[in-house]
């Protein structure tokens, strides 16, 4: 659902631009337009941010969110556009090797930018919501699930902090079942690589380069801090449109 | 552990009824006890070895704030942690590389082997870089390198790419691959120097390649908190800088001729068992085949 959110037009403030393709599309707009379309190959852009990048300061620094952001996910879809690119040609071409050779690049940096458009929304300034406590269903739901939200909190963060290496840890709704789980990937796997009926309703981010800059190796308190911009609001509503 | 068959008993944590208990907790010690209790006041037990470099030496390619977070934080917590799973436990008196070896479990790793693995990894890693390095190796290693690679450039090249295409945290390597199936009866009935080769490798997290049975020449951390404060995200410029400014080559030269000596003693024993097996096949060929069992037993 978070997805449909993502690929559609009306999102937040954010969209998934549908870039040019490079040089071609520069040096010819009206050219590498057509043949976008005709190809029909979709490539993505980098979505705004919905708050500045010292908003979420001091949980998060600006300066991590600008690298983050910036750097970070730009790099991601970068690759996964020319991953894709490759593997239009190599399906165009009947190259097996190449298209399955192809998958582990855009499992990793595809994933990496879901999993990061994901968690923009999932932040939110202290000032404009950010950290304030889930009320209605998916209040409930929690309360039910996990007997209170700090119960979800403190297991959330200890599987945060035991994820060895690089990923994410992700409180997910099972639409079929209709219950809470939380979950862990690696590395920029997305949460629906643990089951195609998980919904993300929140995910963090606990590669270091989430907050190493500011934290160190002390991802706990990284943890700790980073509810206090958590977007509950965001969580909520994906949960509604789910369970309705 | 689930029904994983361990080559000896092993329990995580630390057991309270363990002989490395208070001294006084056995009257009359046997000399075997006597001697585990001088080991018990020694404490086996794992220490933070310093890199052979003062920690700002490194700069400014490395700087003293990443070696001080990266070995007195990430390197010092794998030490402590690997010292309070393992006490109390057998992998307590074994040679870190062992416990690597025997907590990697063959692919299902038990709890130590990421404090252990890591533990080693940074041994390593540090120990792989020096202040002023860089340059070309020489001698032998240059000959295995262009030999096996085609170049040193190529090496390089293959290299940059294993430590990039890392996904995720991990480690980048050359080894030298020597390695012989773990299987009782795999004799190579051929051996030559050819099959042992050097190779570039990367691996995730803790795995290194020593459970590969690979001998290790050089590595490179590419876990973010490796680089992140010196290079951000730019993972290529920090393997670049790597290369160029801190490599010790002599220390992966001296690494290549232990695994070299290693390899030799290994093929030898190999022919010494080889030859041992045919001297038992000739003995026992006057016995025929198909006779039953207590007749063959005899004949050995």
């Amino acid at each position: 659902m978070a997805l449909r959110a993502i690929a559609g037009k009306k999102t937040l403030t954010l969209g998934l631009g549908f870039g040019p393709r490079g040089a071609v599309a520069a040096s010819c707009p009206g050219l590498g337009l057509r043949l976008r379309h005709v190809r029909g190959l979709v490539t993505f852009s980098l979505p705004d941010l919905p708050y500045d990048y010292g908003a979420l300061e001091p949980a998060i620094s600006g300066e991590i969110m600008q690298l983050h952001h910036q750097k970070h996910h730009q790099t991601y879809i970068t690759n996964y556009n020319k991953a894709l690119e490759q593997l239009e040609e190599a399906m165009a071409k009947g190259d097996s090797s190449k298209v399955v050779h192809l998958q582990s690049a855009i499992k990793f940096n595809g994933g990496g930018h879901i999993n990061h458009s994901i968690f923009w929304q999932n932040l939110k300034p202290a000032n404009e919501g950010g950290g304030e406590p889930p009320h209605g269903s998916l209040g409930w739901a929690i309360d039910t699930d996990y007997g209170s939200v700090e119960a979800l909190v403190q297991k959330m963060n200890a599987e945060g902090a035991a994820l060895q290496g690089s990923g994410w840890v992700w409180l997910a709704l099972d639409k079929e079942m209709k219950k809470l789980k939380v979950e862990t990937t690696a590395n920029q796997d997305p949460l629906v690589t643990k089951g195609a009926n998980l919904v993300p309703l929140l995910g963090i981010d606990v590669w270091e380069h989430a907050y190493y800059l500011q934290y160190k190796n002390v991802r706990p308190d990284y943890l700790k801090n980073v509810w206090k911009v958590m977007n509950w609001k965001y969580a909520s509503e994906v949960y509604e449109k789910e369970v309705a | 552990m689930h029904g994983v068959s361990l080559p000896f008993s092993f329990a995580c944590g630390v057991r309270s009824s363990s002989i490395r208990a208070s001294p006084r907790s056995f009257l009359w010690p046997t000399p075997n006890e006597r001697r585990k209790v001088r080991c018990a006041l020694i404490t086996a037990q794992f220490e933070l070895k310093r890199p052979p470099y003062p920690l700002d030496s490194l700069e400014p390619h490395m700087s003293r704030k990443t070696v001080e977070h990266h070995w007195g934080r990430h390197h010092r917590s794998h030490v402590d942690g690997l010292n309070a799973q393992i006490a109390g436990t057998q992998l307590e008196e074994m040679e870190l590389e062992d416990v690597v070896i025997a907590s990697y479990n063959k692919g299902s790793p038990l709890p130590p082997f990421v404090h252990a693995a890591q533990v080693w990894n940074h041994d390593f890693f540090w120990q792989s870089m020096k202040p002023g390095g860089g340059g070309k190796p020489s001698g032998k290693l240059m000959e295995l390198i262009e030999r096996d690679f085609g170049s040193f450039e190529r090496m390089l090249k293959e290299f940059r790419e294993a430590a990039s295409a890392q996904f995720g945290s991990g480690w980048a390597w050359l080894a030298y691959k020597a390695n012989r199936l773990d299987v009782g009866n795999a004799v190579n009935p051929c051996p030559s120097e050819k099959d042992n080769k050097l190779v570039i490798a990367k691996t995730p997290n803790a795995v290194n390649p020593l459970v590969w049975d690979y001998s290790p020449l050089l590595a490179i951390d590419v876990w973010e908190h490796a680089y992140y404060l010196d290079y951000e995200n730019r993972r290529a410029d920090y393997v670049s800088i790597f290369i160029e400014k801190l490599v010790s080559w002599d220390i992966v030269s001296s690494r290549l001729d232990i695994a070299m000596a290693r390899a030799a003693e290994r093929a030898r024993e190999d022919e010494r068992r080889r030859q041992e097996d045919d001297v038992e096949i000739t003995n026992s060929e006057a016995v025929e085949m198909y006779v039953d069992s207590d007749n063959n037993s005899e004949s050995e």
